[in-house]
């Protein structure tokens, strides 16, 4: 069963290793300017990292309970505004939700509950393409129609 | 009509195999209840009070004859030989079996249908005009922005959590037939110095506090409509309260913001969101407008209708509208008889339908908001013969907009969140104004029922509604007056206490003899009570 998961590329093009950084809260991070870790809580905007994305490594999305969806939009901003990082979704995250997870920027996911890696290796290739554009590279199906 | 192609075709596909695969993790217990729960929802599966319910899309009420047999096929196969239209375009069945409904997903995509996004916490089946396409008045036939929606909000990544359920309905005439300002979103295409673009209103629903959509833009190109709703979406997500699911609903976030606050954030995102390049090319929404190209009409064709039948008469003076090209009609199909359950059918009923549609209606037909069936391009010359086969399966109500064409939701008799039946109550109007006669001299009365406060029968957009309450353990009706979910748009005021099952019908009769005995000429019974206001009705109820 999968505790950690990383869809990072790493040089030898295996699974990325989990980045041990301690992840400081939002409120503490302004205060810090060596931090390089921050853990985003729903409520809270990420537009606040972006003037300093590119001391940042690390960026945590807790989502306490599945149906909160605010996550989504907080990692979709944040690789809208170029951060390159590691994004990872921590939490209520079951093998239904990776794969939104993963159109909206998120490239790792520490779950509550670990996952069985037949779903997520499912999860990951069941729809042979998408309707929109986001920002992972899938290319829409109205730019496949019109090439 | 659109078709699938094969894009459109694999997602739907793989969306089948998905659920039946969670399906089998349910049923051989690797998920809970709980946790299969959200999953079903997604696909439209309810757990109701004595079975497992299924909403199944019907993307702007549009449908071809194949589709709606398939929907017969699925009513005598997987239910009890009957379906439900609902008052968002779509059909529920009301029986089905938790190990079947993989398969029903599957004869579904077989004929381009789904049931994806019915439920939940994410965007809605869009809705649209009944008439797109066919009516005088409108500025463009709206469906193919609504297809382009369609595709835009299903499998959405970052709208499928958000903290309330959302709808957005699509309309193009300044006629509104499909309570536009009582959705999440309400979009009305409008024509600005010859390019048509969307008004968009932001904020309307029912539920247990009914609201009318601001106007929040007067304008967005085409080919920037996904950026803005992306936008308006986003700030939803972010700022919508979830603390409390009651105020969570977009129209809540709108009101406490403020309409010029949530406007003006909603630019902000807007700016930033058109430079991402998420709307589709201008050629994308062409290609889906090539779908709804007008059926290839006859010309030369007589505008003459034989009227020499009075029933026949009858029935055209209330159910046929006018279309927009010479000889062709409009024709609305009642699912209110006398007595009957609001919007069921019966399987042979909706196959009979899909054969009219077949043979007299260019293959196609829609579903009404109003829980009635569309045929838009019948020749003149065979609506006699379309009548005579409707009048064989029951189907030849003619009460389109008349006191007992009522909207209901399914209410107690189904339904795990209702405090009230709503079906006999509908059932006993309709009974007590069962004179047709009596109807036509009452005019326009649009009656809404609703089981609870949730609203699903609209009782808030009624000239008359009726909300259905629970009181000590006791079904008790309440009466509200004055609303409309037409371009008119206005919310009922309740009169006062409540009525009992058979107090509630009397109320009801007794509102329109104030109406009777107060109006002028012409004059619309929600015109009458805008006018002479609550006071003569309240005497009336309570002395």
């Amino acid at each position: 069963m999968i505790e950690f998961l990383s869809l990072r590329p790493t040089q030898d093009g295996g699974a990325g290793e989990a980045a041990e950084l301690p992840a400081v809260t939002l409120e503490s991070f302004a205060g810090q300017s060596n931090a390089t870790a921050v853990r985003i809580e729903p409520g809270e905007d990420a537009r606040e990292l972006l003037p300093h994305l590119d001391r940042i490594a690390l960026v945590e999305v807790n989502f306490p309970v599945f149906g909160d969806g605010r996550g989504y939009s907080a990692a979709r901003i944040l690789r809208e505004a170029g951060y390159a990082g590691e994004l990872r979704a921590v939490g209520d995250v079951a093998v239904d939700q990776l794969s939104h997870m993963v159109r909206c920027g998120f490239d790792s996911f520490t779950p509550d509950k670990p996952l069985d890696p037949a779903l997520v290796e499912q999860a990951l290739t069941r729809f042979p393409t998408r309707y929109q554009k986001t920002v992972d590279p899938t290319v829409p199906v109205w730019a496949l129609r019109h090439g | 009509m659109y078709r699938y192609d094969q894009y459109d075709q694999a997602m739907v596909d793989a969306r089948v195999a998905e659920f039946r695969d969670q399906t089998e993790r349910r049923l051989s217990g690797q998920l809970s209840e709980a946790q299969f729960r959200p999953l079903r929802l997604m696909n439209g599966l309810y757990l109701q009070l004595h079975a497992y319910m299924l909403r199944v899309a019907v993307p702007y009420g549009t449908l071809s004859g194949r589709q709606m047999h398939m929907l017969a096929h699925i009513a005598r196969k997987y239910d009890r030989d009957y379906g439900h239209f609902t008052t968002r375009q779509n059909i529920q069945y009301n029986w089905i079996k938790l190990a079947d409904a993989p398969d029903i997903l599957a004869d579904l995509a077989s004929v381009e249908m789904h049931a994806i996004q019915t439920s939940g916490n994410c965007i809605r089946n869009i809705s649209s005009d009944q008439y797109a396409g066919v009516a005088a008045d409108e500025v463009a036939d709206p469906r193919p922005l609504s297809e382009l929606l369609r595709q835009w909000s299903s499998f959405h990544p970052e709208f499928t959590y958000l903290p309330r359920k959302f709808k957005i309905a699509v309309i193009s005439s300044k006629t509104d037939r499909a309570a536009m300002r009582l959705h999440d979103i309400g979009i009305e295409l409008v024509k600005k110095d010859d390019e048509i673009g969307a008004k968009v209103f932001v904020g309307g629903g029912m539920g247990r506090t009914p609201m009318i959509a601001p106007e929040i833009r007067d304008f967005v190109p085409f080919n920037e409509v996904v950026s803005y709703l992306e936008a308006c979406l986003r700030v939803y997500n972010r700022y919508g309260r979830r603390d409390n699911k009651y105020k969570a609903r977009i129209k809540i976030l709108v009101h406490e913001m403020g309409a010029d606050e949530y406007r003006r954030q909603v630019e902000e995102e807007f700016a930033h969101m058109k430079t991402l390049g998420l709307d589709p090319p201008v050629a994308e929404l062409e290609r889906i407008a090539a779908h709804f190209a007008p059926p290839p009409y006859e010309t030369g064709l007589s505008d003459e209708i034989d009227l020499s039948d009075r029933d026949f008469a009858a029935w055209v003076g209330s159910q046929v509208a006018p279309h927009k090209v010479p000889g062709y009609a409009i024709v609305n199909i009642s699912l209110k008889p006398i007595g009957g359950i609001p919007g069921d059918a019966s399987s042979a009923q909706i196959d009979l339908i899909a054969d009219l549609a077949e043979k007299y209606s260019f293959d196609e037909l829609r579903v009404t908001h109003a829980q009635n069936i569309v045929l838009a391009h019948v020749k003149k010359s065979d609506l006699y013969a379309v009548w005579k086969a409707l009048e064989e399966a029951d189907l030849g109500t003619a009460n389109l907009d008349l006191i007992s064409d009522i909207i209901a939701c399914p209410g107690l008799d189904y339904c795990s969140l209702a405090n009230a039946r709503s079906i006999p109550v509908a059932q006993k109007i309709a009974k007590r104004f069962s004179d047709l006669d009596r109807q036509k001299e009452l005019g326009e009365l649009k009656l809404k029922i609703s089981g609870c406060i949730n609203a699903c029968g609209h009782h808030h957009a009624g000239n008359i509604g009726i909300l259905g309450v629970d009181r000590k353990g006791v079904e008790n009706y309440q009466l509200l007056l004055g609303g409309s979910g037409a371009e008119d748009v206005s919310l009922g005021q309740i009169t006062g206490p409540g009525f009992d099952e058979d107090g509630i019908v009397d109320a009801v009769e007794k509102a329109t003899n104030v109406y009777l005995a107060n109006r002028t000429e012409g004059e619309r019974f929600v015109e009458t009570f805008r006018r002479i206001g609550m006071a003569p009705f309240k005497e009336a109820l309570y002395g």
